[in-house]
């Protein structure tokens, strides 16, 4: 068979299965892509927050995307703490300036990167979160300093409105 | 086996036979010569049909009065317990019956792993029984999503992140799993469809797998191939029907019990807190059954490792029958297997309870020299013991040692010399 050049129903065959492939990948296609985020979910994507009422040293907590965001006022010792740290210390190594636009206030979600869980505010051995389920450790800038997660909790978009208010997304 | 000259004694029989082979099949079944030294570790084989089907059962009722919508799923469920008649009793009975489906599940594997029932030619029938463990893992974890409590929400967010460690694609693999940024009604109710689903694909491949067992037929306690039918063999009816139907009154009266009795033992307090994604509790913990493998996971520092770690233990089971290399089945011909198997056995109650204690200081430590010791067990013990081990001598059939002399090999070998 081999030496022969292809027939006529060898390319009939070969043509046959790769429409018949396309067909499939053309109706399989729209099964997987259903269980992607729907537009109703990509359409609430930004939310405003008051940030006026939180003293220094405080935390929010606010919903965004059904994940939650920490907002923390942070106190002058926390920056400067945040700040002292060196880049070498670091596992995921970045700058306290780059994740914080004002100093003041820190910004992100808080959702640990190891596996999804909730840190705890106020916890944990580098005076910044703690999560409870496999034992991160984060400090005042919510980098990442023991434990299983791989980087530090990230920061979303977010701008500052005016002085008061701070739009996530 | 004489299948095919079965014949119906009815007309009627004979005729719808001919058009569909049903009662062949019945016949096969009824007459399906089995070793006659079982024990009651094969009995839960049966022990697991009854759970597949209690399962099924209660979980089409539950359906019909659950909500799978996140505002609504925690109060339907608490309505299944307070309102619905008998709605309490089929509940517990739902949630119970998944720790029962698996206590069976673990003790059918275990007695597998000591009587040697995945090796040549059963590599088929373990495969199969693997791949119904994993599928029986997904849908117990998809159904204790369902509740909508504290447990459920987060178990599902630190699983479905688990897929977040693959590199490149993993972020958008969960928000595809979500379908959303977090855990939600999305995730809620592809869950509920996918926990309806794959009960009866379970169903299908344990038909694959009982179709499977009976090529070569059961093994047996020493291990041995047998003639079939012959003296070492009785037939599946009654003397199998009578002592599988045993052994299920006794395992149903330890259902029973914690159903009537402790029917929240097995769970957690936190799952009676309805899910709140602001909030995760302070100790999160699978369900038991899943407890050793979360204690693999968490034992690994880096988080691609550790999942991968995770499946691999799975998957080092799959590959089981090529990595044990010796050609003695059973245990009870090879005493050093016989102690790495209990040394094992251990080493996974270890696990499970590493699982379930915080990941820190000794637990932590205990559990990392855990999980090296179990790859340890399949990867290198196995493999090699079955060149090392000195085995013992293996009678030539189920009733030889009693009818015809010792099991002494010298003495089989004399008598295979006679027959000749």
């Amino acid at each position: 068979m081999s030496d022969k050049k292809p027939e006529r129903r060898e390319f009939l065959f070969t043509a046959s299965y790769a429409v018949g492939a396309v067909g499939v990948g053309a109706v399989v296609w729209p099964l997987i892509d259903q269980m992607n985020p729907d537009a109703s979910v990509k359409a609430l994507a930004s939310t405003e927050v008051d940030v006026s009422s939180v003293k220094p040293g405080n935390t929010i907590t606010v919903l965004w995307r059904g994940k939650p965001v920490f907002i923390r006022r942070r106190t002058p010792e926390e920056i400067s703490e945040a700040k002292a740290v060196k880049m070498e210390d670091l596992k995921h190594p970045e700058k306290d300036e780059d994740r914080a636009k004002k100093p003041e206030w820190l910004v992100m979600l808080g959702v640990c990167t190891h596996l999804g869980c909730v840190p705890l505010n106020d916890k944990g051995d580098y005076d910044g979160w703690f999560c409870p389920c496999h034992g991160s450790h984060y400090d005042t800038s919510g980098r990442i300093r023991k434990g299983p997660a791989p980087t530090n909790m990230e920061v979303p978009k977010y701008e500052f409105v005016n002085a008061n208010t701070i739009k996530i997304g | 086996m004489s299948d095919h000259d079965y014949q119906p004694s009815s007309k009627l029989g004979k005729w719808f036979n001919d058009r569909l082979p049903l009662l062949t099949l019945s016949n096969h079944l009824t007459e399906y010569p089995t070793p006659k030294n079982l024990n009651y570790w094969w009995t839960f084989g049966g022990i697991l049909t009854f759970c597949l089907v209690t399962q099924i059962v209660t979980g089409i009722t539950l359906a019909m009065h659950y909500i799978a919508d996140s505002d609504l799923a925690f109060a339907s469920v608490e309505h299944i317990m307070r309102d619905v008649n008998y709605g309490w009793l089929i509940r517990y009975i739902h949630a119970n019956g998944a720790s029962m489906f698996f206590l069976a599940v673990y003790i059918h594997i275990f007695r597998s792993l000591y009587y040697g029932s995945y090796k040549s030619p059963r590599e088929v029938i373990w495969i199969i029984g693997m791949i119904i463990y994993l599928l029986m893992m997904m849908t117990a974890f998809m159904g204790y999503v369902l509740p909508w409590g504290q447990m459920s929400f987060w178990g599902a967010t630190v699983i479905t992140n688990l897929f977040s460690a693959i590199p490149f694609v993993g972020e958008g693999i969960v928000s595809w799993l979500w379908g959303g940024f977090a855990v939600d009604n999305p995730t809620l109710t592809r869950f509920y469809a996918l926990h309806y689903l794959l009960p009866f694909l379970i169903l299908g491949l344990v038909v694959l797998h009982i179709w499977a067992l009976h090529v070569p037929g059961n093994n047996n306690p020493i291990g041995i191939d047998i003639k079939k039918p012959s003296k070492d063999t009785v037939p599946f009816h009654p003397y199998i029907v009578i002592k599988d139907g045993f052994a299920l009154l006794m395992f149903m009266i330890v259902f029973a019990f914690f159903v009537f009795y402790s029917p929240n033992i097995l769970g957690h307090a936190d799952n009676y807190i309805e899910a709140n994604p602001m909030v995760t509790p302070a100790h999160i913990v699978p369900e038991w059954y899943l407890l050793p493998f979360y204690a693999i996971l968490r034992s690994v520092p880096d988080k691609l490792l550790g999942v991968i770690a995770m499946f691999a233990a799975i998957f080092v089971l799959v590959i089981l029958p090529w990595l044990d290399t010796s050609k003695i089945r059973s245990a009870v011909f090879r005493p050093l297997f016989r102690q790495f198997y209990w040394i094992l056995f251990i080493d996974v109650l270890i696990l499970g309870y590493m699982g379930a204690m915080p990941a820190e200081g000794l637990y932590l430590l205990i559990a990392r020299v855990a999980t090296g010791y179990y790859f340890i067990h399949f990867l290198v013990i196995l493999p090699i013991l079955g060149f090392k081990e000195k085995t013992l001598p293996v009678p030539l059939s189920i009733t030889e040692p009693i009818l015809g002399g010792s099991p002494n090999l010298s003495m089989a070998k004399n008598k295979e010399s006679i027959d000749k």
